[in-house]
């Protein structure tokens, strides 16, 4: 029910570089998941609002007061690779 | 005197330190030295903070000394699962990705425990990401239970869970988004709750699947229980999902008293599949409780059957998109020698994470692409909420709800290879993550094997109180306690 090719186009979406096997293996294993998930089909859910959180939240607010932030020094501390006041990365843009 | 101050409860610790039979700092010590002597076999941690272990303890030693401790968990030594963010001490999350991140704040809950001035022990081991029942899938090294080192501590919060059973800590913070304070909690034999949604602060959590991620304690007792769940609980102006809710002393609902309470006994958690000596200790603890005062009757949850279904769709697409921010860039682990930046993040990903997170990855991606959403996304929120309207009517007519918080004791390592076998494990505690009920685990007996089982205790949004009172009750009525495993 999931091919190598859904496979290797999810992983593509989430930006997973997998070997041969590992993508082998997860379609297998996917498949047996999925076809356990597929039992919610047989449900009647015909005018049942979806729940996305368990508590009725909506949008909390609070007044647009400046407060104090984390430092730029402890933003970076954990950057693989930072310059000055910057994360940098491989290139993008082509010359 | 002189009793091990790492065989006391917090409260008994307390008593100890007010009567200056120990101290702060030679409980600290005690504890630095139980884990020194056990924890390589044991695996609870993965990063002890002896020096400002030290440093906290002596500064609860000077507030005794001065008549001013700060309330009723100063000085108790604490295990902190690896998810939380802790100041100035690497936090792994149990990844590879994280192995070297070292968060520069606090999260709320930690802070929260440092100004009632707990003593932090150090980062307790767990499945990575938090998404496993049994602590195999930490990416350093896996957890074993105390009551017999052949098999899983449970998971993801099994170094907690192991902590505290194995005397290495007095209590621990853990997460439970399916089921993982509680599963920990039942397998190890200690108290493990996952509070209301919305009741304890998630901010400086590592982010798994955050409609479904909880914080809660794991302890010796359900007294310490009370007194922890107090001292984190409460609206938190960085987490916006945090309610605007009084904290109750939840001490003070420990009465024992549970005459006339409504207890339901839900059919579909007395599955033929289970072990028959899981159901039959819970029997005998639901004629405890009606000994007790209580009254019960049979309800019927009737969506209990398809909650893991429900749960493996939703958490691993909330994980998907929550996972999308290790990319190498900001912070955690980089693989260079891409030929660009996509190729970067796609290596460096393939490189940082393991293969359970890998797959619930996919999954996620998979359910929420273009021409999947309606088919899983979609159909598993409306099914959610029928999650929900299960409890809502089961609360409509009994007080609490009453169950084994597990189909079965802790298994062996490398029993549950197959993925789905391993998601089965959760089928009676994802049902509160759902529907963002608190739930307690409580050790309700033994095996024939000596393996504690967990009896499970789910209430009311917000009753807490309640929860606790009757699983007090449960322990105050029986001597289960009185076992510890030997190291």
């Amino acid at each position: 029910m999931i091919g190598d090719k859904d496979v290797e186009h999810v992983a593509r979406l989430a930006r997973l570089a997998l070997s041969e096997s590992e993508r082998s293996r997860m379609r297998d294993q996917l498949s047996v998941i999925l076809q356990y998930i597929d039992k919610l089909k047989a449900i009647d859910v015909e005018g049942v609002e979806p729940t996305s959180h368990a508590v009725p939240l909506v949008n909390v607010m609070r007044d647009d007061e400046p407060a104090p932030c984390l430092p730029q020094a402890d933003a970076l501390a954990n950057a693989p690779d930072p310059v000055g006041e910057f994360f940098r990365v491989p290139r993008i843009i082509e010359d | 005197m002189k009793t091990d101050p790492t065989r006391l409860t917090i409260h008994a610790l307390i008593d100890a330190y007010r009567a200056g039979d120990t101290t702060p700092t030679a409980a600290t010590e005690a504890y630095l030295a139980r884990i020194a002597a056990h924890d390589e076999k044991l695996g609870a941690y993965l990063t002890v903070t002896r020096e400002a272990a030290l440093a906290q303890a002596h500064a609860a030693d000077d507030r005794y000394r001065q008549g001013t401790p700060r309330g009723p968990l100063d000085g108790t030594p604490f295990a902190i699962k690896d998810v939380f963010c802790t100041r100035g001490v690497r936090t792994t999350c149990g990844s590879r990705i994280l192995e070297s991140f070292v968060p520069p704040y606090d999260a709320t809950v930690v802070s929260r425990l440092k100004d009632a001035g707990a003593v932090l022990l150090g980062k307790a081991n767990m499945d990575e990401f938090a998404m496993g029942s049994s602590t195999e899938h930490s990416a350093f090294k896996p957890t074993r239970n105390p009551w017999d080192l052949t098999r899983v501590p449970g998971g993801s919060s099994g170094g907690s869970a192991a902590a505290v059973a194995g005397d290495l800590a007095v209590a621990a913070l853990g997460t439970d988004t399916g089921g993982s304070v509680r599963q920990p909690a039942a397998f190890c034999g200690v108290v493990g709750l996952k509070p209301t949604y919305g009741r304890v602060s998630r901010h400086g959590l590592v982010a798994f699947a955050s409609s479904l991620d909880h914080v809660g304690p794991l302890t010796r007792d359900v007294q310490d229980c009370a007194l922890v769940l107090e001292a984190i609980a409460g609206r938190d102006p960085h987490d916006s999902t945090s309610v605007d809710t009084s904290v109750p002393h939840y001490a003070a609902a420990l009465t024992g008293d549970v005459r006339g309470l409504r207890i339901g006994v839900p059919r579909e958690y007395f599955t033929p599949g289970m072990d028959a000596e899981v159901d039959g200790a819970v029997r005998e603890a639901i004629a405890v409780l009606e000994k007790l005062g209580a009254t019960t009757e049979e309800i019927s949850l009737p969506m209990t059957d398809y909650g893991i279904a429900v749960y493996y769709i939703i958490a691993p697409a909330e994980a998907s998109s929550n996972l999308a921010r290790y990319d190498g860039v900001k912070y955690g682990l980089r693989v260079s020698g891409g030929k660009d930046l996509i190729d970067m993040v796609s290596r460096t990903r393939a490189a940082g994470f393991g293969a359970e997170v890998k797959r619930r990855i996919v999954l996620g991606t998979y359910a929420l692409s273009a021409g999947y959403y309606d088919a899983y996304y979609g159909r598993a929120q409306k099914v959610r909420t029928l999650v929900r309207r299960d409890f809502e009517q089961a609360f409509a007519r009994v007080d609490v709800i009453v169950a084994p918080t597990t189909p079965s004791v802790a298994f062996r390592h490398g029993e549950k290879e197959d993925p789905l076998s391993m998601y089965l494990n959760d089928v009676f505690t994802v049902g509160a993550d759902l529907a963002g009920v608190p739930g307690i685990s409580v050790r309700c007996g033994f095996t024939s094997a000596g393996l504690p089982i967990g009896l499970q205790v789910i209430g009311r949004a917000f009753d807490e109180p309640r929860v606790l009172r009757v699983a007090h009750a449960y322990e105050q009525a029986t001597t289960w306690l009185d076992k510890r495993p030997q190291l």
